[in-house]
């Protein structure tokens, strides 16, 4: 079985704050992981850096076998390559204008270097594949932003609920299928068939995902207006938008009574079993962890002090030390 | 919670099933409905200054005109509609792009320039050039978010004006450039003068249709999406795959866009461009307009920014002439004395703005035509099991770290 997603010492440090320490970590493929650690032992802090929110202070993040995630190498290099194709323009058109031309010639040389200056811009702010490969050239590495992630494959849902609460259910699930869909604004604008019929389609898979998340006839329904439960799950449906292979939950059932907890438990259960989905999850309700979990790591402190299934985990001195304090002596 | 108060609205004499059938239509059928909508617009505007009520005021001509020129602000609203109502980007300095538009049609097509270049091919390129600045302006600023972005855009609006003042090389400064071409005549319509107000109404009514269903396409696409879910929450929008610099780029340098066409159009109508045009007051009529009209709704936006202009234009004027025509004599108002015939009205066109603005936030923050979407989210009944709901996340467990949003935060 291969890992979906391999973490090598992984640190991150908010000024005097180590939030996370040299962690190691493994997710195999099609499996369920948990992470699990009392309150502010940097949990959602390495799940943010997975998702490409936070960039690590050390360490690095390979996802289905490519590094994305890392340190930024020689970031000094970009805005020179921004700079350059202007630069030689504009030189270009000094050394001609010495030689005594028409003004037209000069102000034309201008113009362009200015616009060869914004276009290296616009390329360097939008960062296409293509351009990361060209920066790669010259050793540059940036991490890779949220959206890339969600591109290569990794779907994610936030502990406080975070869904587009103006917008319809399906239109959030809409959403979450955006950079799957290939309709460019070009298409939008002339209503292409080829755009019609995408979005008729997205429509359809979009209504198929709430039907999974057991929303289908709230589909119509602003997400604000929707019961609590029903949020968190319709944040499970709009990440599923975008196909992802691994799938971070943060805290899904926070807040939820048990059966509703039991509901989405079971939900858990089916995306892995009918999607094939990989799951990280982060929960503090033990039944939930011990329950669906294959593998459980321990955070505390910002560093791994377990790992193991849920069993040895439960055993764990550390652990149990960590969530109760050490014995009295 | 208490009933909420029954509100007036643009439909409210229609039946409810009548209007539910409508809209229903009208979301199926979205360029149809606004090719009619608009005929029927453009019909009523070439009549009315004809019969009664407008025609007592002045003969047509000047009625086409201010038509004309509403049509111009309505572009610029339907514009920053797009920026500030659907992509949620607080952008003050709009005019700049207004003004790039301007001068770039004054270049083309003045005898400053000596040249003389197509109108219509110059409508395309001008906003072009327009949408080129959007970016220029757009690619290293958007990072930014809220306050930040605007204050960086209020820059900008003032940037540029003033580059224009004071490049007197190329703009003769103050003066402006002035002896504009007018654009080449109509096939039917015959030339463009001063007293044919009429080919610039239909020329402005033509563009401002395409502009209407161009942008309803893009808001009801997956860009239109992207736009708005970036307006409700940009980090969930990245996090959920949307590339949200491009997508806040592209916003950018659309309304960019339509702030071209008003600008090339708005010089080949006045036939001068100065730098005094385009000042701060323009950005700030526009937005008043768009958040009068009612922000995020296209229609409601170009609605309210024809509103607006013509109370300013027109009504403020003809207060002016019935005062002057009344001839009340000054009164004493305790010690003030009052001389209404002493007063221009068109003064108190800012005074004016002001007061609305404070009483639309105050009474109908959604604006006069807001879409039922935004007035579903200002006027929420909230239901029982929400409320509950909101009881049970306030004692989530672990509440650990939040990603909190702070403004001004570079995206990632």
């Amino acid at each position: 079985m291969t890992d979906v997603l391999q973490a090598h010492n992984v640190t991150k440090r908010f000024g005097g704050l180590l939030a996370v320490h040299d962690v190691n970590f493994t997710i195999p493929e099609g499996s369920i992981v948990s992470l699990i650690g009392p309150n502010g032992a940097g949990k959602t802090t390495f799940f943010n850096i997975i998702a490409g929110i936070y960039d690590p202070t050390g360490g690095e993040i390979r996802f289905r076998g490519t590094r994305v995630i890392a340190r930024t190498r020689r970031a000094w290099i970009e805005p020179l390559l921004w700079v350059l194709p202007a630069l030689v323009v504009g030189v270009g058109t000094w050394i001609v204008g010495q030689s005594g031309v028409d003004d037209l010639v000069v102000a034309l040389g201008i113009f362009l270097s200015v616009v060869a200056l914004m276009i290296a811009m616009v390329i360097g702010v939008a960062r296409p594949p293509a351009y990361n490969r060209f920066l790669g050239r010259f050793g540059v590495f940036r991490s890779a932003r949220p959206n890339d992630m969600v591109v290569a494959g990794l779907g994610r849902t936030f502990q406080n609920i975070r869904l587009f609460q103006n917008m319809t259910a399906v239109d959030n699930v809409l959403v979450g299928m955006h950079c799957r869909l290939k309709a460019t604004w070009i298409d939008a604008l002339l209503s292409t068939p080829r755009d019609r019929r995408e979005e008729a389609q997205a429509r359809e898979r979009a209504l198929e995902l709430l039907d999974l998340a057991d929303l289908r006839d709230r589909a119509g329904e602003l997400a604000k207006n929707l019961p609590y439960g029903d949020q968190r799950r319709l944040e499970i449906a709009r990440a599923l938008g975008s196909n992802p292979v691994l799938l971070l939950l943060d805290e899904p059932t926070a807040g939820m009574n048990p059966r509703e907890t039991g509901d989405l438990t079971k939900l858990i259960g089916r995306l892995r079993h009918d999607l094939g989905l990989t799951i990280l999850l982060i929960e503090h309700d033990m039944r939930v962890v011990m329950g669906i979990s294959d593998r459980v790591t321990v955070l505390d402190h910002g560093e791994r002090i377990a790992e193991g299934t849920p069993d040895e985990v439960r055993r764990d001195p550390k652990v149990i030390e960590a969530y109760l304090g050490s014995p009295a002596s | 919670m208490s009933a909420p108060a029954v509100r007036w609205s643009p439909g409210g004499f229609v039946p409810p099933e009548t209007r539910a059938r409508i809209r229903a239509f009208s979301d199926a059928h979205r360029s149809m409905s606004i090719l009619v909508a608009m005929s029927v617009v453009s019909l009523l505007m070439i009549l009315l200054p004809h019969v009664p009520p407008l025609s007592f005021l002045s003969t047509a001509t000047p009625w086409y005109d201010s038509f004309a020129n509403a049509g111009t602000f309505m572009l610029l609203a339907m514009g920053l509609n797009i920026v500030v109502g659907l992509t949620g980007l607080l952008d003050l300095g709009y005019a700049a792009f207004f003004a790039i538009g301007s001068y770039a049609y004054a270049f083309s097509n003045s005898p400053f320039s000596h040249q003389n270049l197509p109108f219509f091919p110059m409508l395309i390129v001008g906003a072009a050039i327009a949408a080129l600045f959007g970016i220029a302006l757009g690619a290293p600023t958007l990072r930014l978010r809220g306050d930040y972005l605007a204050i960086m855009t209020l820059g900008f609006g003032e940037i540029v004006p003033i580059v224009f003042l004071n490049l007197d090389k190329w703009t003769k400064g103050t003066n402006g450039i002035s002896g504009i071409y007018r654009p080449e005549p109509l096939p039917i319509l015959g030339e463009f003068t001063p007293i044919t107000s009429f080919n610039y109404m239909v020329v402005m009514l033509f563009v401002v249709t395409v502009a209407m269903m161009l942008i309803y396409r893009l808001q009801d696409s997956r860009i239109g999406r992207a736009w708005v879910a970036i307006r409700e929450d940009e980090l969930a929008a990245a996090a959920n795959g949307i590339n949200t610099v491009v997508t806040k780029l592209l916003a950018f340098a659309l309304g960019a866009t339509l702030s071209g066409f008003a600008g090339v159009f708005n010089a080949s109508k006045l036939t001068i461009v100065s730098p005094d045009q385009f000042y701060f007051t323009v950005s700030f009529t526009v937005m008043a307009m768009v958040i009068i009209g009612g922000m995020g709704n296209i229609w409601g936006v170009a609605a309210g920014a024809f509103v607006v202009y013509m109370i300013q234009a027109v009504l403020l004027k003809q207060v002016n002439a019935i005062v002057e025509l009344l001839n009340v004599p000054a009164f004493n108002l305790g010690p003030i004395q009052v001389n209404l015939g002493a007063i221009n009205f068109l003064e108190y066109q800012y005074l004016l703005y002001g007061l609305a603005l404070v009483a639309m936030m105050l009474k109908r923050p959604e604006g006069l035509f807001p879409s039922s979407a935004r007035r579903a989210e200002l006027h929420t009944i909230v239901a029982p099991e929400v409320a509950t709901a909101v009881g049970a996340l306030g004692e989530t467990p672990g509440a650990d770290e939040d990603l909190g949003g702070d403004p001004g935060e570079a995206v990632p």
